[in-house]
Formats: C-alpha cells, structure tokens, sequence
C-alpha cells in the first residue's frame, strides 16, 4: 500500500489550548524551525494513522484572519496552501473555547468563507460542564455544515474520537460550501474588482480560483494590510487603483467597512449559536475572579508580581549553579581524559580547547535556560502571565514597550540569551524587537567575575555613607545601572526611529485560571532548550573554534608541548618541576602575543589607548568576544599565570596592579579598571546572544546593528570613564 | 459621548460603537466590541491604567487610550 502524506492544520485564538491538544495529537514528534523571512514559528508534528502519514502544522493563535503584518500573514498563506514551499491543506481543525464560544466562532466564520475543508473542536467542554454551560454539538455541527468534536485536551478526553474524526474527514473528501456571512452587495463588488484585477494585470494570488478571490476580498477588507500589500507588490500601481476603486465603491454602498465585516460575523456567529446554548450557567469563572482579586490587586498584587520575578531571578542566579557546575566538571574529566590519551600538541589543544571548550561553552546556558522556561511556561500555563503584563505595563508603556516585556528583560539581568528567547510572548513585531535589542544591556552573570576581578583589585575596600555601604558595592551597582540607563533611551529611541510605527494597542485576554498541563510545560522547556542547542550553539561552537585558532595559530609550540610533557611526568614537589611550570607560563604567554590575536592586539592597541588600556587588554577585550568571562583568562594566559585562573586569584591581582607600560608607569589604576568595566558593561562581547538574536529576528541585520551600536557605546563609554577619571 | 474608561469598577454597560476606522478599532471589534454587546468595567491596574472588563465571557485588558475609542451606553 502506498504511503500518502496528509496535512492537516491547526488554527484557534490563543488560550484555546491549541498546544495542549496539539501535544495531545503528536506527542514529542515535533519539529520547529522558522517560515521563511519572518519571525513566527513554525511547529510540525506527526499524527499516527493505519493509512497514511499525517502532518500536523500548529499556526499561532488568532482572533482573526485579517493579516496586519507579514508574520500574520504566513497563517493566511499557510491555510490557504500559497505560502512558498507550503502544501495545500488537506484539512484545517479549528479549536475553539468551549466557554468563549460566540467570539471564537468569528474565526470560524473566516474560515468557513474561505470554504477549506474544517473540522471544529470544542475545547475545555470541562470547564463548561463545571459551570453549567451545555453546549449542543449536533446542532452546532449542522448549523455550521462541517464536523464538530467536543474534547477536554487537558484531561485528555475526546482525543480518540477526534482522531477518528480527523481520519474520516481527510478519507472522505467531501467539498464544503463557502459561506457568505457578509452582506452580498460585497460579494458582488469583490468578484467585479477580481474579475478586473484579472483582465488588466498580470495577478495570480492562486492557483484555486476560490482563494484568489478570497485574498482579493481580503484585500478589500483591510485597508493597508498585508494581502494589499502583497498584490500592489506582485501587481503594481494598477492594482493598487482597482483596489482602492472597489474599496471607495464599498464604503458607499455598505458604510464602515470593518464595523460591517464585524457586526456581520458577530450576528452570524449568533445565529449559529442557535439551540445550541442551553439555559443557565454561569457566565463568569468563581475561582478566576477570587485568584484575580488578589493577584491584581493594587497593593497585594504587586507585591506578589515583585516576590515571583526575585523568585525567578534568584533560581536562575542560584539553582542553575549545581548543574552548571556539573558540566564544568564533565567538561574538565573530559580534558583530562583527553590529555592523558593524547600527546601535547596542535591536535590535543584543538580538541580540548577548541572542542570541548566550546561544547562546553554551548550547553553551560542549557541550565539556565531550562529553568527560566520552566518558571516561564508554569507561570503561561497556569493563566499569570497576562496578568503580570497587566500589572506593569504602565511603567513599560512609558518606555514606548508593552507589560510583555517585563519578563524578558528582567530575566536578561541573568543571562540574555534566555531573555532573549523568552520575548517570543510579545506578539507585536516592534516591540518584540525593542525588547531582543535592550535585552542585552541589562547586566548579565557573565559580566559579574568581570566586575568582581577589577573592583576587588583595584577599589578601596572602604565604606561610605556612615559605614553601611561599602565603596566596592557601590560601583557593583553602579555597573548594574549603567545597562539599565543606556537601555531606557536607547528602547525609546528604538521605537520612536527605526522601530516607529501606529504605537502598538495592549488589548490582551486574561485566560481563566487553570492548572498548568506537566506536558504542555516539559514539552516547552524541552523544546526551548533544543533550539537552542542545535541551532544557536552550532554556531557559538563554531566562533569558539575560531578564537581558538587566532589564539594558537601560527606560532610554534614544540617547546610549550614539550613541556607540558615534562610537567605531566615530573615529580610533584621536584624544584626540576617550579622551573618548568614558571618557563611554561612564560612560553605560553609569548606564544599569545605572538599569535594572529596577539597581533591584532598590538594592531589595535593605538584604538584603545585613549581608554587607558595596553595591548594585553585589547587582547582581552577580543578574545572574549564568544563571552565575556573568557576575559580573565586570556588576561591569566597575557600575564603568564596560564589560563586556567578565576576572579579570586591572587597572583592574576597582583599581576595587574605590577603591570606597567613600558615607560614603567602602571597600566592599571582606578580610571583603567572603571573603563574596563563600563566598556563590559555594555559591549556585545557575547557570540551567544548575538546569534540568538539572529535565530529569533531570523537575520544578520539585528545582531550585526546590535553589535555595532554596543561596541560603539562601549567605546566612547569607557574612554569617557577614563579621560574625566583622570581628571580627578 | 460616553467611554468604556469612564465606567465605574463593576459597572456594566452595551457597547454602541468603535469609533476610529485604523487597525486597533478592527482589532477591538474582531475582540467582540461590536453594537448591542454588553460589557462589564472590572478593575484597573495598580497604577490606574490599563484597565479590565468582561465581554462575551471573557476578560479583556485594555490601555485608557484604546478603552477611550469604544463608546458605550451605561445601564
């Protein structure tokens, strides 16, 4: 028997649970990645069938197929089969809320114009069953003239008899009639405007008839939307005239057009409701209303919106640091093991520095990230994120972003790479990314052993302000501020430049609360964590790689080789051994300055020196371009103390206070360090989130515009901190 | 003319129109914000925007701005 594939897709507004039933449907078996040239996701999993393969496409949740922007206006292309590289739709499941039903039931109306073949699926008939509301799914279906299933996908019940349902539906084949819910006067002036679009361009929007001029009704619908666009791009000023002609003809004949496409729906949504609702019922949720009373409320509210976000701060902080340090240890097992199978050389510096370490470097963030979508989707699941976007927009909204992107930003203060990732919640692009770009300014845990090396070394251990602050943590939160007050005007300037455009409106549903779905959520983090071990870390791994090179290559390393040979073989408290270690530290560091980066350090250093900083620290500052924290060793490796030192060595401090130019003047003093942290406090030096940001805007354009404008800042940032520091 | 943002917490009200003709009155009306609904003001946000309201059974936040656009009748 032939194996055929089939393809089915999801639509429903968000909090339908559409990915809970879609979890429910495909399992684990799930593939995500991008459509092409925007940001949505794209989510496919597979439906097991005796007869044939079925894929199952999961859209984005949406009230409504009227696309304002391209990612908007992938859902249309997709179910509409003229996406590129997308398959006709075999069948489209819409999923509805069970206890929203008349406003769910606009997008169903769109859908049933459109006249693809539907099946309907009423979801949460169990949160409608706890409140007395039936719903008469016989004469839903024959009202509406297409399947309609009742299902809890949360309990899990109904799947089987959908999965039969979606099989006899893609067995059987039967057309369905488009409906026209709308006034006819429209249809009528639609299929003129077609027929002209047809004769005086060269328009072809479809293959199918039927959806060509579905589209050009859209078209007409949505002044300045995506579908127009589309035509006047393929079909030029001519069809921009027919369009605008047809529209002028419509508002004369019918008045307000989008007041006429709405009440329009709304009344035949009502109508379908007919002998379907029975009587009674509550129409609001008790335990929802009791939970918001105090989660929204103006003083309990958020007090408890500020005790989650350190909750959730703290564990990333905190709890993340056993695992990561889990790996850590693996990784130098690993190296270990390595290096007592290999011989020193270019091969066993390539695998343990330039291999592991980079692997290492990859699924370090792993932790974090996994624990930040953990709380993230626990907290979506449950029904508090809409709130929590509630309780502090209006702060947000006075940097021109929205409540949405409280959380992302907050989480950025541990890493941004999961902030990043996590502003995939805001759905308006603009603000989105508003949000990836300040993302990285908030002061990361990868700056921290940065700051901690430099105020430790190089900041009186004095204390201020009556001898309850100290001097040192002052400027650790000054450094703290500095992101913070580059990050509020560079998102205002963001949104009132490149990023402008109609502000965007916060209308947001507050879903009932509920308790969140295990699989739902592991599937979220699971997933979370996938994409970014597999596509960001490919190429994190690769940049490390890189670095490496620059740092070993071309120098010769036979007497550094050599003597690590020695060192391995010598006796541990042999005099022989001191010699040796101390010759290799300064072979090591020779071999960094005479690498491809130690070079490009010297090159550079004339750049710098207006910071205050000497080639070693121009070095530093590169090398750590895969992440920041990579500065203290390269700084270990510049001063001969090898690399491997962290921001509690004593001998690293004591190098940098002695180091002088070669004048004999210190390098280091307090203006040098205060520079160097101002410049980490707001340089991209990190590959990771600059190629998370490239997976999530889906191109170069915002990592590369971020990189510059960072460096740049960082720049003049740190040059300014240290020609005013050494004014005093 | 009265506006959903002039309602008083717990009040209820039928919607008479959106007013604007841009892509957020479309939005607000595709949310169910058409002539004869009713809607139900619920309560405001710590800092007196955005504010809450229930129409068609479900809970709606909306910013003063945009609640400003859809004109009511209180009853």
């Amino acid at each position: 028997m032939v194996q055929t594939s089939r393809r089915v897709v999801l639509v429903g507004n968000p909090n339908t649970g559409k990915s809970t039933l879609f979890g429910a449907l495909s399992g684990v078996s799930v593939r995500t990645g991008n459509y092409a040239g925007v940001t949505i996701e794209k989510k496919v999993g597979r439906l097991a069938d005796s007869d044939f393969t079925v894929e199952l496409v999961d859209l984005p949740g949406t009230y409504s197929l009227s696309p304002r922007s391209p990612d908007e206006f992938v859902a249309v292309e997709v179910l509409t089969g003229v996406a590129v590289g997308e398959a006709v739709p075999d069948l489209v499941v819409c999923v509805v809320n069970a206890t929203v039903l008349r406003r769910n039931l606009f997008l169903v109306s769109q859908l049933r114009e459109l006249g693809c073949p539907l099946l309907v699926v009423v979801n949460m008939i169990d949160a409608a069953r706890s409140r007395d509301l039936s719903v008469d799914c016989e004469t839903l279906a024959a009202n509406l003239g297409v399947p309609v299933i009742a299902i809890s996908a949360s309990k899990r019940e109904g799947i089987e008899q959908l999965r039969l349902a979606i099989h006899e539906a893609l067995t059987s084949a039967t057309s369905v009639e488009p409906i026209r819910p709308l006034p006819a006067a429209f249809y009528e002036i639609s299929a003129r405007v077609s027929k002209q679009l047809a004769s005086q361009t060269n328009l072809t929007l479809a293959k199918e008839s039927r959806v060509n001029l579905y589209l050009i009704e859209r078209a007409l619908l949505d002044a300045c939307g995506e579908t127009e666009k589309t035509i006047i791009r393929r079909s030029g000023e001519r069809a921009k005239l027919i369009l605008e002609t047809g529209r002028a003809d419509l508002k004369r004949t019918l008045g307000e057009l989008n007041e006429i496409e709405c009440q329009s729906r709304y009344a035949w949504s009502r109508q379908m409701l007919e002998g379907v609702l029975g009587d009674g019922g509550r129409e609001s949720h008790r335990v929802t209303d009791w939970l918001d009373s105090i989660l929204t409320h103006r003083v309990f509210g958020l007090f408890i919106f500020a005790g989650l976000m350190l909750l959730i701060f703290q564990s990333i902080y905190a709890w993340s640091g056993i695992p990561m340090a889990a790996i850590e240890s693996a990784q130098g097992y690993l190296s270990g093991l390595i290096e007592s199978v290999l011989a020193p050389g270019i091969l066993r510096s390539l695998v343990v520095d330039g291999i592991i370490g980079g692997v290492g470097g990859v699924l370090i963030f792993v932790p974090q990230i996994g624990l930040l979508f953990l709380f993230l989707a626990i907290l979506e699941d449950f029904g508090y994120m809409a709130r929590a976007a509630f309780l502090v927009d209006r702060i947000m909204s006075l940097l021109g972003l929205s409540g949405k992107s409280f959380l992302p930003l907050m989480s950025s203060f541990a890493c941004a790479v999961p902030g990043v990732m996590a502003t995939r919640v805001i759905e308006n692009p603009r603000d989105r990314l508003a949000t990836i770009f300040v993302a990285p300014f908030m002061s990361c845990s990868a700056r921290l052993p940065v700051y901690l090396l430099l105020i430790t070394a190089f900041v009186p251990a004095t204390s201020v302000i009556g001898g309850f602050v100290s001097l040192r943590g002052l400027v650790l939160l000054a450094m703290y501020l500095v992101g913070v007050f580059v990050a509020i005007p560079t998102a205002w300037l963001l949104k009132r430049t490149v990023l402008r455009g109609e502000s965007s409106p916060l209308v947001l549903e507050l879903p009932e609360y509920k308790w969140p779905d295990w699989r739902v959520i592991g599937l979220r983090v699971y997933e979370a964590c996938k994409a970014f071990v597999i596509r960001a870390g490919t190429l994190i791994f690769a940049a490390s790689i890189v670095i490496w090179a620059a740092g070993y290559l071309p120098g010769n390393h036979s007497r550094q080789h050599e003597l690590q040979t020695l060192i391995k073989t010598a006796e541990s408290d042999s005099a022989q051994l001191v010699i040796w270690q101390t010759e290799l530290q300064g072979e090591s560091g020779r071999l960094l300055e005479e690498s491809f980066l130690g070079q490009l350090g010297h090159v550079i250093e004339p750049a710098v020196k207006p910071l205050g900083w000497d080639w070693r620290i121009g070095v530093g500052a590169i090398a750590s371009f895969p992440a920041r924290e990579v500065i203290i060793a390269t700084l270990g490796t510049v001063y001969s103390l090898g690399g491997d030192v962290d921001e509690e060595n004593e001998g690293l401090m004591d190098a940098l206070r002695a180091s002088t130019w070669p004048d004999g003047t210190p390098v280091y003093n307090i203006p040098v360090a205060l520079s160097i942290m101002v410049f980490f406090a707001l340089c991209a030096q990190c590959v990771s989130t600059l190629l998370v940001m490239k997976r999530e805007t889906n191109s170069w354009r915002w990592p590369i515009f971020s990189f510059v404008y960072m460096t740049t800042l960082a720049y003049f940032g740190a040059m300014l901190t240290y020609q005013i520091g050494m004014r005093f | 003319m009265f506006t959903l943002n002039m309602l008083a917490p717990g009040q209820s009200a039928e919607v008479v129109c959106v007013s604007g003709a841009d892509s957020i009155s479309s939005r607000l009306r595709e949310m169910g914000f058409v002539p004869g609904e009713a809607v139900r003001l619920l309560r405001l946000a710590p800092l007196g925007d955005p504010l809450k309201c229930m129409i068609h059974g479900s809970r709606i936040a909306l910013r003063n701005r945009e609640a400003q656009r859809v004109v009511v009748s209180p009853q």
